[in-house]
């Protein structure tokens, strides 16, 4: 009946002895030269000032979201506006022409709905049946 | 415990170092790190046509997981400082190489006051790649230069002149 435990009891032992293995090599291989700068976090190179524990800002995340609406419209924009001229040439000016102001239309829809609800706003008010007074 | 350093010129020992060298030759990870218009040639080595990642080399958007630094463009005096904290905080051993005329020597700017006239003021440089700013093809060739340099490199054999010797003094230069 202990039999069966030998395959996990195999595989425990080959993994524990794996991660000594490449533990042991690293510490008997790898070069170890720490010194104070290059100890020192990491910033893209800007020497950090403060703690690196703090909080953000929370409507930095908003901002981000509200960014992606933009960033879709020049990421699509862009190629078509590159080829635009050779679909104008085939004949076709008014569906490129319309498909594109359609996608600007919903990007604008997206962007319509965040002016409403506020979010544009970096300190914004909540209104007092939302809070559930 | 370490045996860097610590080994007598055995077979057993240099062959390891080769191996070693063999690895690190063919795992150069660079670190995106694009001060000018030479950046955009580097974009292009790293991108399908040059293809730099076929060495083995590929970009990293930390100092922390980079093992070479490719100084691409003109080094500001401001710059400057922050690229040798960039390069203090990559993990040894770490390699430069030095892209373009500006970082080589400071270029068409020299003489303007706010730049420093060649990255290795400030680090050592393992290889420069002429150009103005140097084509794809140039900076691979200069990456395959840096691999022949690292096949050279002793780790374990004793008195070995391994790269960890001169990193601190040059820190407080």
């Amino acid at each position: 009946m202990y039999l069966s435990f030998g395959v996990p009891l195999a595989l425990t032992v080959i993994g524990i002895g794996f991660v000594a293995l490449m533990f042991g090599l690293q510490k008997l291989l790898a070069p170890n030269n720490p010194y104070a700068r290059k100890l020192i976090p990491y910033e893209c190179g800007e020497p950090p000032t403060g703690r690196a524990w703090i909080n953000f800002n929370v409507r930095f995340y908003l901002i981000a979201l509200i960014f992606v609406v933009f960033e879709v419209e020049v990421a699509f924009v862009y190629p078509i506006a590159a080829v635009y001229l050779d679909w104008v040439r085939n004949g076709a000016r008014i569906a490129a022409l319309s498909e594109i102001l359609i996608f600007l239309l919903i990007l604008f829809v997206g962007l319509a709905y965040v002016w409403v609800k506020h979010d544009l706003e970096w300190i914004k008010k909540v209104p007092d049946q939302e809070l559930g007074r | 415990m370490s045996l860097l350093n610590t080994l007598p010129d055995y077979v057993l020992t240099t062959k390891t170092d080769e191996l070693l060298n063999w690895m690190r030759k063919s795992s150069i990870w660079y670190m995106l790190f694009g001060l000018a218009c030479c950046a955009i040639e580097l974009m292009h080595t790293g991108g399908p046509r040059a293809d730099i990642e076929r060495f083995g080399a590929t970009p990293r958007a930390s100092a922390r997981q980079s093992d070479l630094m490719i100084v691409a463009g003109t080094l500001t005096l401001k710059m400057a400082l922050r690229t040798r904290l960039l390069y203090d905080q990559m993990p040894d051993p770490k390699y430069v190489i030095s892209m373009g005329s500006c970082a080589s020597c400071g270029g068409l700017f020299q003489l303007a006051y706010s730049v420093c006239d060649g990255v290795d003021k400030i680090l050592p440089v393992d290889v420069y790649v002429p150009g103005c700013p140097p084509r794809p093809e140039a900076l691979t060739e200069g990456l395959l230069k840096l691999q022949e340099k690292i096949m050279t490199e002793r780790w374990l054999s004793r008195g070995s002149a391994n790269r960890e010797a001169n990193h601190e003094d040059v820190t407080a230069a």
